[in-house]
């Protein structure tokens, strides 16, 4: 069955941990889960393959954890703050994953943040729909005109690499 | 009469749990992230709440996919710091409030929040870093705290206007415990990042500056801020800042800005801080109040003698 399809499916880069990957990625979210235990770490290193049978995986899942491919696993269901533990486990820190995550050098990756992180700017939305940031939700609308230049001018300094 | 004397926002990034813990907080890097708190810590050092309400997130160390609580209130004599893969982090345990706590759950309840009772959980970097923010790393914490996870990990997190609500209710709550307890509240994490996925790193001061603007001064723009805005402007981590909003609903509608910070990054986040206290000069205004009335009280006595005499 197809995913539904969210208005946060549109945010380029992403994929929101949301009730139907939660339902679909259990499995990698508990084997990830099950990483805190050092003796897991040791039957996990031993035997990747043979350990990941215990979890109820699809083939796609557990070829995505011995890939150690992280933005599959998120698509696949894995949460971040899950799929972190297995990054942790390879004893790897995180900006090893982020780096993996957005294909760069951790060295680049690292000069991105340090240059004041990856620009919203050109990364709202795949289909364009959404260029600039939302006007300010207004329901009595007092002082639209302020909140819009507020959320419209500056910003010319950042980074826009990545 | 229990009362909420202040709030406070924080970011709980855990790389600043992890140079507290290996002592890098003079290298430069680090140094402007804590630099920024010394005045939080001061003035915590003068106000002495006598507990701590603390809203934020687990990150899978408590809660793992098993069960998801959307508001867990902790309701423990303690809460022991969590192993988050390292060990658990070398502070101290957290002392709970199970009696303040016990009341507030009572009262939230009943006034339509539908929170889980937590009476076993130990507690991650989202409670503790914000704990080293504002009181340092003491060998026991100076204050009970009473700790709220907010499930903002699996989509769909509670919306900004609910958690103002549930501040609202808090507030209720704690207005109507009996004993002479002054309360802070902290909302914790965001601001603006993103830790997942391609577009990991996202950061955006103009959203987050926007978003401590109004915490001060217009709470109730930022209740109407759906998801997909948080999501699309601060990053799918940066939703994190609903939680803020818990804190602000706690407070009344006019505060004063005490103190604010904001800095790019902490690892992967945009790091922002804000204290507020309760509006001032309303503090005057009600004492001109009384003074007003105790002005009338005297011309009705005067008015009464008057007539006494007259009689």
């Amino acid at each position: 069955m197809a995913r539904d399809q969210h208005d946060y499916d549109d945010i380029p880069g992403t994929y929101v941990f949301d009730q139907e990957r939660s339902r679909q990625g259990f499995g990698i979210n508990m084997f990830c889960m099950s990483l805190m235990k050092d003796d897991n770490r040791k039957a996990f290193k031993a035997n990747e393959a043979e350990y990941l049978k215990k979890f109820n995986l699809t083939p796609e899942q557990t070829e995505a954890i011995l890939k150690r491919d992280y933005n599959r696993m998120l698509e696949l269901g894995g949460n971040i703050y899950f799929t972190a533990k297995l990054g942790a486990t390879d004893g790897h820190s995180f900006r090893h994953l982020a780096a993996v995550m957005t294909g760069s050098s951790q060295e680049d990756y690292a000069n991105m943040m340090l240059a004041g992180g990856r620009s919203v700017e050109g990364n709202r939305s795949k289909s364009g729909k959404v260029a600039k940031p939302a006007k300010a939700a207004k329901k009595p609308a007092k002082q639209p005109a302020k909140a819009k230049s507020k959320t419209k001018t500056r910003s010319k300094s950042r980074s826009k690499r990545g | 009469m229990a009362r909420i004397i202040a709030g406070v926002s924080s970011s709980h990034v855990p790389a600043i749990g992890a140079a507290i813990d290996n002592k890098q907080t003079e290298e430069p890097y680090w140094k402007r992230v804590f630099s920024g708190f010394e005045k939080s810590k001061e003035w915590m050092a003068q106000t002495k709440p006598d507990v701590v309400i603390l809203i934020y997130n687990d990150h899978a160390s408590a809660f793992s996919v098993e069960m998801v609580p959307t508001f867990a209130l902790g309701c423990a004599a303690e809460f022991p710091p969590a192993d988050e893969g390292w060990g658990p982090r070398p502070v101290p345990v957290v002392k709970g409030h199970p009696q303040l706590a016990a009341h507030i759950a009572q009262s939230v309840i009943l006034d339509e929040f539908d929170i889980t009772v937590v009476n076993k959980m130990e507690v991650d970097h989202g409670l503790t870093v914000p704990m080293n923010l504002l009181f340092g790393s003491p060998k026991e914490w100076p204050c009970p705290v009473i700790p709220l996870a907010v499930n903002v990990v699996l989509y769909p997190p509670p919306t900004g206007h609910r958690c103002f609500m549930l501040g609202r209710a808090i507030r209720k709550a704690v207005e109507s415990y009996p004993e002479d307890l002054r309360v802070v509240v902290f909302g914790t994490g965001g601001m603006s990042h993103q830790i997942s996925g391609p577009r990991a790193g996202l950061i955006n001061s103009k959203f987050d500056k926007a978003f401590l603007d109004n915490l001060s001064k217009d709470p109730k723009k930022l209740t109407r801020i759906p998801h997909i805005e948080y999501m699309r402007e601060a990053g799918a981590e940066g939703i994190e800042m609903v939680m803020w909003l818990v804190m602000r609903g706690a407070l009344d509608d006019k505060v004063d800005e005490v103190y604010r910070f904001y800095t790019v990054p902490a690892s992967n986040t945009a790091v922002g801080h804000i204290i507020l206290e309760p509006h001032r000069r309303a503090a005057k205004k009600s004492a001109g109040k009384a003074k007003k009335s105790a002005g009338k009280m005297k011309r009705a006595a005067a008015r009464v003698k008057i007539d006494r005499v007259r009689s």
